[in-house]
């Protein structure tokens, strides 16, 4: 089973069927009551077994917020570290244990404001980690504040006159960072959730997942126009890798490329359902991915793209690291300490 | 022709040049040769903190110092006995630290108006008689040494390149020096550049025979060897000491060293040697930033790794969150301050010691951290061993506090035997240690009744599946607990953990030959040197005097309190305002002499054989 995932190759395999029932601590949790939250463990507690790795070869890591409660109600190794450096300090396991199968949970605050810059380095380095980031637009555990993926005018408890900050979208940031695979999925849709994290889990390299989730306390409904299934057809844009792009309820609408190279999108009553384009993931060039991630309108949330944007191959940071010790233990053989420390300029004192 | 050859039993000199000129090799490679030659010695190098301020100007200028002597020495030297100036801001900034009767050797082929003139000589003062007081040789060591290289393909900036080892070989020769060692280094330098290599051992020899021939200088010099414990010895820096101590602790550890580090003045060099020894199995990672160093530090100590960050006083105040997660977790995390003149940039290139309080304070709620500190360059090596240890033998974050002056300064090393360093026992947990209800389970948090230690268990241990974190934990189970209790209880472990660790470091090192002394100089950190020849040269001068000094720093090692309360007066001088001074009044009740200078720069013994002139007038 996970011969398919080639990230987890140096990780053991489980030598029993795993359920979804084995990947749940004893802990019993503790999110609002109809917080999107639970149906994101759920998702992930009911996919892991398809990984088929030992569970205690299985590590979560989290930053503070919300959703970095989630290491504890996982029976896996988790560590529910400071605000913001989570990518930090799985970037510290990853590179040292290529034995580990290493997840980050991080929010859109603990990821984009505090920890912004570690989120980039991660990206930027690829080293095998897979980042699921639980978007939802605000600051759950403080009590309302807007966080950096809040819509301008965001009236909050911060904010009494309305929010002047502009958000960030948070595939546009990852892909600017270089991030080699970069998607989006939505936390009441456990299918398309799992099959996001399927692709995540076997890329090679930094994977980050953004996951649109509902604060039902703090900015209920949020992405509701993106789940009510009189709007969502509308609104959503399925991407498949080497499907056409097309949305609406009888696939009306559809992704075109302008002669600029920029991409829009078009009625097929206008340009014809010819001229929209076939997807693909593994366009070197991220500029086609950034392009579809500033299609969706970040108030009106049309032209929302979910999926996977991008999966390309980059060398992976910890493999290269390993490579290096591996190449200097074998030209120059394992370290002899006597030898290093006597140096070449020694002399003797009889 | 052979000239008088005077023998001297020490030497201070100090090579000055702007930063350009290359002193600082000058120095590495003087150093080499005396210390291959047996001379006991310490270096004192002093850089700015611009990498080329604008040439010929007093910022620019660079300086490296080197004491060496035919017996046992501890400083770099009060004030030099001899200043090679490169040029007028050289002789400029250094002239008022040179003793009457002093050698300085000029560089007269950069006396020009216009150099002059940019350090503010309104005069030349090689002939305006400002310099009377003093024995000057004048050597147009510019032009001399383009002249010896006249006959190689080099343009006349080229050749001038190679003035510093001209300046080398005449010092060589001055002070008897062995000329293989700089002949040597050079050859592997430049083993690339075969005409770089000759034309800088053209140079080099040039100089020497300038001495031998020339009539500025009348006489030369030796030092004789210094006796020494038999052996074999090696010059080593403090950075390279402790480079080399991680790797050995790492080794005695038998677990991979893994570096997370930002570079940052005056530590960036552990980071530099470091990442050159990937085939002892260790792992560098430059990280983003500070933060993002320790918090990769701290992901691969709860891998299993023994998990180092390095930095300044700067980066561990950016560090400071992370080591209470640290100290929460109960990881083993090794953290290195290579202290530097602060607040803030401060004096990135010049030594302090005045991180010790943010050391011990510095960080959110109740979060001791052990602490040690070297005294010398290479017993850097001995204390990165020890921080080591402590860290993994009581699952802790512990503090490695260096300074700007051993990390670049050097003195020689008695190699150790590395079958006889301390062995280290990480002791992973490897099956449930709990019992409960006639089922084994896993208690992440219990402890080792000696100790106070939790287990450290490593991913990918089957059926030891846990998740902790920064919030507070049970004790024992390591259950998120909001209990009041328990928080009590854990913080009064943590900080009794910490404590415990009195009993098992090294006592507090003691000199009171006669044991009758009135007076204590209680130092800790790289004054060990000065207080130590300051104690030396007031015992001659027939004061009872005893030095204590202390190499860890947290807890106080067991015999403190009593060693303290021996003494009628406890002076302790510091290149802080008083940072250990606070800490030993607070904790003992002792009426100490705080003796407090922060210049960048570490004491002179004189300085210190005056306060305790004073003091012992009083006792
Ligand atoms: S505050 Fe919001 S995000 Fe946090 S647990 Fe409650 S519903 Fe979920």
């Amino acid at each position: 089973m996970s011969d398919s995932f080639a990230s987890l190759k140096l990780v053991p395999k489980s030598e029993v069927t795993q359920s979804a029932k084995d990947f749940k601590s004893d802990q019993e949790v503790r999110w609002c009551p109809g917080c999107g939250d639970y149906a994101i463990l759920a998702g992930v507690q009911s996919f892991l077994p398809e990984l088929g790795v030992k569970k205690e070869n299985i590590v979560f890591v989290s930053g503070i917020g919300c959703s970095s409660r989630f290491p504890y109600y996982m029976n896996t190794y988790g560590l529910h570290s400071i605000h913001g450096r989570a990518p930090a300090i799985a970037s510290g396991l990853a590179t040292s244990r290529e034995d580990l199968s290493v997840w980050v949970i991080t929010g859109d605050g603990d990821a984009l404001s505090i920890g912004g810059n570690h989120l980039i380095h991660a990206l930027r380095r690829n080293v095998n980690l897979k980042i699921l980031l639980f978007n939802n637009r605000i600051y759950g555990l403080t009590k309302g504040q807007y966080s950096p993926t809040s819509e301008m005018g965001k009236i909050t408890k911060s904010t009494p006159m309305g929010s002047l900050d502009h958000p960030f979208n948070p595939i546009s940031v990852a892909i600017g960072a270089e991030a080699s695979f970069v998607a989006r999925t939505i936390d009441s849709d456990r299918k398309h959730l799992v099959e996001v994290l399927r692709q995540a889990a076997a890329h090679e390299g930094t994977a980050l997942v953004e996951i649109y989730q509902n604060c039902n306390i703090f900015n209920d409904g949020a992405w509701e126009p993106l789940k009510d299934s009189d709007t969502a057809d509308d609104l959503l844009i399925r991407l498949m890798h080497g499907e056409p792009i097309t949305f609406g309820k009888e696939a009306t609408h559809g992704v075109v490329r302008e002669s600029d190279g920029s991409l829009r999108v078009a009625a097929a009553s206008e340009v014809g359902s010819d001229a929209f384009i076939v997807h693909d993931a593994h366009v070197e060039d991220p500029s086609y991915a950034f392009a579809l991630s500033r299609l969706s309108h970040p108030e009106t949330l049309a032209n929302t793209p979910i999926g996977v944007f991008r999966d390309v191959n980059r060398p992976v940071y910890d493999r290269q690291m390993s490579d290096q010790v591996a190449h200097a233990k074998e030209t120059r053989g394992p370290g002899d300490l006597a030898a290093l420390i006597r140096g070449k300029d020694t002399w003797t004192v009889s | 022709m052979s000239k008088e050859l005077v023998t001297l039993g020490r030497v201070v000199i100090r090579f000055a040049g702007d930063s350009g000129d290359g002193m600082q090799l000058t120095g590495d490679q003087f150093t080499n040769a005396t210390a291959i030659f047996g001379n006991d010695l310490v270096t004192l190098p002093d850089f700015p903190a611009e990498i080329r301020a604008p040439q010929g100007t007093l910022p620019g200028v660079s300086a490296f110092q080197l004491h060496f002597a035919d017996h046992d020495i501890t400083t770099a030297g009060d004030s030099p006995t001899v200043l090679v100036a490169m040029n007028p801001a050289a002789l400029k900034a250094n002239l008022h630290e040179m003793p009457e009767g002093a050698d300085l050797i000029i560089n007269t082929d950069e006396f020009t108006k216009r150099n002059l003139d940019k350090v503010g000589y309104a005069n030349n003062p090689l002939e305006d008689g400002s310099l009377e007081k003093y024995r000057v040789h004048e050597v147009a060591l510019t032009s001399l040494t383009v002249e010896a290289l006249k006959d190689f393909d080099l343009t006349r900036k080229e050749a001038e390149r190679s003035k510093n080892m001209f300046a080398l070989g005449l010092l060589s020769w001055l002070y008897s020096r062995p000329m293989e060692t700089p002949k040597s280094f050079l050859a592997t330098k430049f083993a690339k550049k075969p005409e770089i290599l000759a034309a800088n051992l053209k140079a080099l020899e040039a100089g020497w025979s300038f001495g031998e021939t020339t009539e500025v200088f009348s006489v030369h010099y030796e030092v004789k060897p210094a006796p020494a414990r038999a052996g074999e010895y090696r010059n080593i820096s403090g950075n390279l000491a402790l480079s080399y101590g991680l790797i050995a602790g790492a080794q005695s550890a038998g677990l991979p060293l893994y570096l997370g580090s930002y570079p940052i003045t005056p530590a960036s060099d552990i980071l530099h040697e470091l990442s050159k020894h990937k085939n002892f199995g260790v792992r560098t990672f430059q990280a983003e930033d500070e933060i993002a160093a320790i918090g990769a530090a701290i992901g691969a100590a709860y891998g299993g790794s023994l998990a180092v960050t390095t930095t300044s006083g700067p980066g561990v105040a950016l560090k400071s969150e992370a080591i209470g997660l640290a100290v929460s977790l109960e990881l083993p995390l090794v953290v290195i301050d290579i202290q530097r003149g602060g607040p803030s940039t401060g004096l990135p290139t010049k030594t302090e010691q005045a991180d010790l309080l943010q050391a011990m304070f510095g960080r959110n709620g109740e979060a001791p951290v052990p602490i040690v500190a070297p005294r010398s360059p290479a017993h850097c090596f001995d204390a990165a061993i020890e921080a080591c240890r402590i860290a993994v033998k009581y699952r802790t974050p512990v503090f490695l506090l260096s300074d700007g002056y051993l990390a670049n300064g050097s003195e020689p090393w008695l190699l150790p035997d590395v079958a006889s360093l301390p062995k280290i026992e990480p002791n992973f947990l490897e099956a449930p240690n709990h019992e409960l209800n006639g089922v084994d389970v896993l208690w992440p948090f219990k402890r080792d009744d000696e100790t106070l230690a939790r287990p450290w268990i490593r991913p990918g241990t089957p059926g030891l599946e846990h998740r902790i974190g920064g919030i507070e934990k049970a004790n024992n189970t390591g259950a998120i607990s909001y209990d009041p209790a328990n928080h009590d209880l854990m913080t009064r472990l943590r900080q009794a953990k910490v404590d415990g660790i009195s009993d098992d470091v090294e006592p507090m090192f003691v000199d009171d030959p006669n044991g009758d002394s009135d007076i204590l100089v209680l130092g800790w950190g790289s004054t060990f040197g000065p207080i130590g020849a300051a104690v030396e040269i007031s015992r001659r001068n027939g004061i009872k005097v005893a030095q204590a000094h202390l190499s860890t720093l947290n807890p106080f090692p067991a015999n403190t309190g009593e060693v303290l309360k021996r003494y009628k007066k406890v002076i302790v001088p510091e290149m802080n305002l008083g940072q250990l001074n606070m800490l030993i009044r607070a904790k003992f009740l002792v009426d100490t002499i705080g003796f407090n200078k922060v210049r960048g720069l570490p004491f002179k013994a004189t300085e210190l054989v005056d306060v305790i002139k004073d003091v012992a007038a009083h006792v």
